[in-house]
């Protein structure tokens, strides 16, 4: 083992499989830490170095594909220090061009069955549940699992429940669901260890559309609840009756 | 006139595939592509072309299929029961798919995953770079009875070469990497995965493939709360109830179920290829053996044209040629191969 457990002094730069790198910027979700995670991942991607074959960011973490062949892992971790220490990363600002939605969701019924034991485990009724989940501003902190999905935050802190120990099969597109005080929205029918909570027709991911994934890291998200037979009528609508306005 | 191939039947999985597409992974695309990437490599040695090109890949079954016109084919992979009009052909070969004929693939016999690749290479219309289908990312669709595929010219070459497989059909030794989260799990946790066989579980597909333990499942410290965080296809994720799942090409990008070490791009295909019920041993190697490892994979890749063979064709013996040990007959036998 070349890697021990310890406590990290973050930034870190870890490996993660032979072809990966993994710049973390803290072990826990935090606003700076994602801030530091979006704006490193942008610089990373200007650099423009070779050998790179794909750069992303998730939620405290930015991770490089490389060919170790072609770049040893060496000369690749000393280039992210010196990136690393070149600015103050987790005072970055959110990405430019950020956009507010407001997507409508049928909370609870037989399409979103979990909402009780969600609410249970957060110490809340089903109404209060509701009432939080809906009054939550939440932030797009990373796109990730699946195409266009995003990982919605930071909840208040009674939603920092746990994911269940088995996964539940074949949750659907457009399904919202909840823990660890993030919801996220699936892209695509998916098994999950997070609770649904409630249903949206929202669909994320358009391979054919011009502009195919619809949300954006930086982007707030606000969740209203809708009837079930509101939800029906939307199903032809790939925006799932979603509106965005430009934050300024 | 348009050079096609087109579909009479057709297993369940078969799909197009390729390298793969990178530059969507922040967009939660996972780069995809063929399950087991030397049998690409294999195919376009054998055809003479670049290993770019798009194939068909067939989990389990392969179909019948009909040329419109004379083509070059190479089959490679997972080792299947192939026949052109009724008589038997050799699989890791090419072969002339005469005009008209019907080229029947049966089920695999050994391996999970074949590949059908066609001189000049499939032609498609491009998604997010890539024709690969990716049907977690809702990207292409796997092959229905009827479908006709359009296949770029051919810049000719020859047919009737053989190449000898390496043993990613039937290895059960898979070699692993410590990963950023290794050190969530206890040495104890660590020598058990390295110690017991896991069993490959029939469920298994392009996204994941599960793993029973021999005894009882594994366990990292906390593991149910940690911050969902990047994943790289070969990360040895261990769910909940303590089940490994090892995540393949078509893996989610990022999850928060804690994993235990990263399998070697190398063995992956191993791992793709194992049968159902195969018990696999996993092994820790350092950072530094890993890439040496890859860097022999990487030369062993770029000489697969150099280790051709001639296909023995013996009319007395063509018809089990299947079952015909061809190998030590044609193999110089001084393989450097790790």
């Amino acid at each position: 083992m070349t890697q021990t457990l310890q406590k990290h002094v973050f930034p870190v730069i870890r490996t993660a499989g032979v072809t990966g790198m993994l710049v973390s910027f803290d072990d826990r979700l935090s606003e700076p830490a994602n801030r530091a995670a979006l704006s490193f991942a942008a610089a990373v991607k200007a650099q423009g170095w070779d050998g790179i074959e794909d750069v992303s960011s998730s939620l405290i973490s930015v991770c490089l594909n490389f060919d170790p062949l072609h770049l040893p892992h060496a000369d690749l971790q000393a280039k992210l220090e010196q990136l690393l220490q070149s600015q103050d990363w987790y005072a970055s600002d959110l990405p430019n061009g950020r956009r507010l939605w407001r997507i409508p969701a049928v909370f609870g019924t037989d399409l979103a069955p979990q909402l009780e034991e969600a609410a249970t485990a957060a110490g809340m009724s089903a109404e209060e549940a509701v009432t939080s989940l809906t009054s939550a501003r939440t932030r797009v902190q990373a796109i990730g699992f699946a195409p266009g999905q995003p990982y919605l935050g930071q909840l208040p802190e009674a939603w920092d429940i746990p994911r269940q120990s088995q996964l539940t099969k074949d949750i659907p597109q457009g399904a919202l669901v909840v823990a660890i005080r993030q919801l996220v929205l699936f892209a695509v029918q998916a098994q999950t260890g997070w609770r649904q909570v409630g249903q949206t027709a929202v669909k994320l991911y358009q391979p054919r559309a011009a502009d195919p994934f619809m949300l954006r890291p930086g982007d707030e998200v606000m969740f209203h609840a809708m009837s079930r037979e509101e939800l029906a009528n939307m199903q032809t609508d790939p925006m799932g009756g979603a509106t965005s306005e430009v934050l300024s | 006139m348009s050079r096609t191939l087109t579909t009479h039947r057709i297993g369940p999985a078969v799909t197009i595939q390729d390298i793969g597409r990178l530059g969507y992974i922040g967009e939660g695309v996972s780069r995809g592509g063929a399950a087991d990437r030397l049998a690409l490599s294999e195919g376009a040695a054998l055809l003479g072309q670049p290993d770019t090109l798009p194939a068909l890949e067939m989990m389990g079954m392969g179909g019948e299929f009909e040329a419109s016109e004379d083509m070059r084919i190479a089959l490679t992979g997972a080792e299947m029961r192939a026949t052109i009009d009724g008589s038997p052909v050799v699989w890791n070969a090419s072969h002339l798919l005469p005009a008209g004929a019907r080229l029947s693939i049966g089920p695999a016999i050994t391996g999970c995953y074949g590949y059908l690749h066609l001189a000049g290479g499939i032609s498609g219309a491009a998604e997010l770079g890539s024709v690969a289908a990716h049907l977690a990312a809702g990207l292409g669709r796997a092959l229905q009875a009827g479908d006709t595929l359009r296949v770029n010219a051919d810049s000719g070459g020859e047919t009737g070469h053989f190449l000898e497989r390496d043993d990613r059909l039937t290895g059960t030794e898979i070699r692993m990497v410590a990963s950023y989260q290794t050190p969530l799990f206890a040495e104890n946790e660590i020598a058990r995965f390295q110690s017991e066989a896991l069993i490959k579980d029939a469920r298994a597909n392009r996204m994941g493939v599960r793993l029973n333990p021999s005894t009882t499942g594994f366990a990292a410290e906390d593991g149910r709360n940690i911050v969902s965080d990047s994943i790289m296809p070969g990360d040895i994720q261990i769910t909940g109830d303590g089940t490994p799942f090892v995540l393949m090409t078509e893996c989610q990008t990022t999850g928060g179920y804690p994993r235990i070490g990263t399998v070697l791009p190398t063995d992956l295909a191993r791992v793709a290829q194992a049968a159902p019920g195969a018990p696999l041993r996993f092994r820790f190697v350092t950072l530094e053996e890993a890439v040496e490892i890859e860097q022999a994979q990487a030369s062993y890749r770029a000489g697969l044209r150099q280790r051709l063979r001639p296909l023995i064709r013996d009319p007395h013996k063509i018809a089990n040629l299947l079952s015909y040990q061809l190998i030590s007959g044609v193999i110089a036998g001084n393989e450097e191969y790790v």
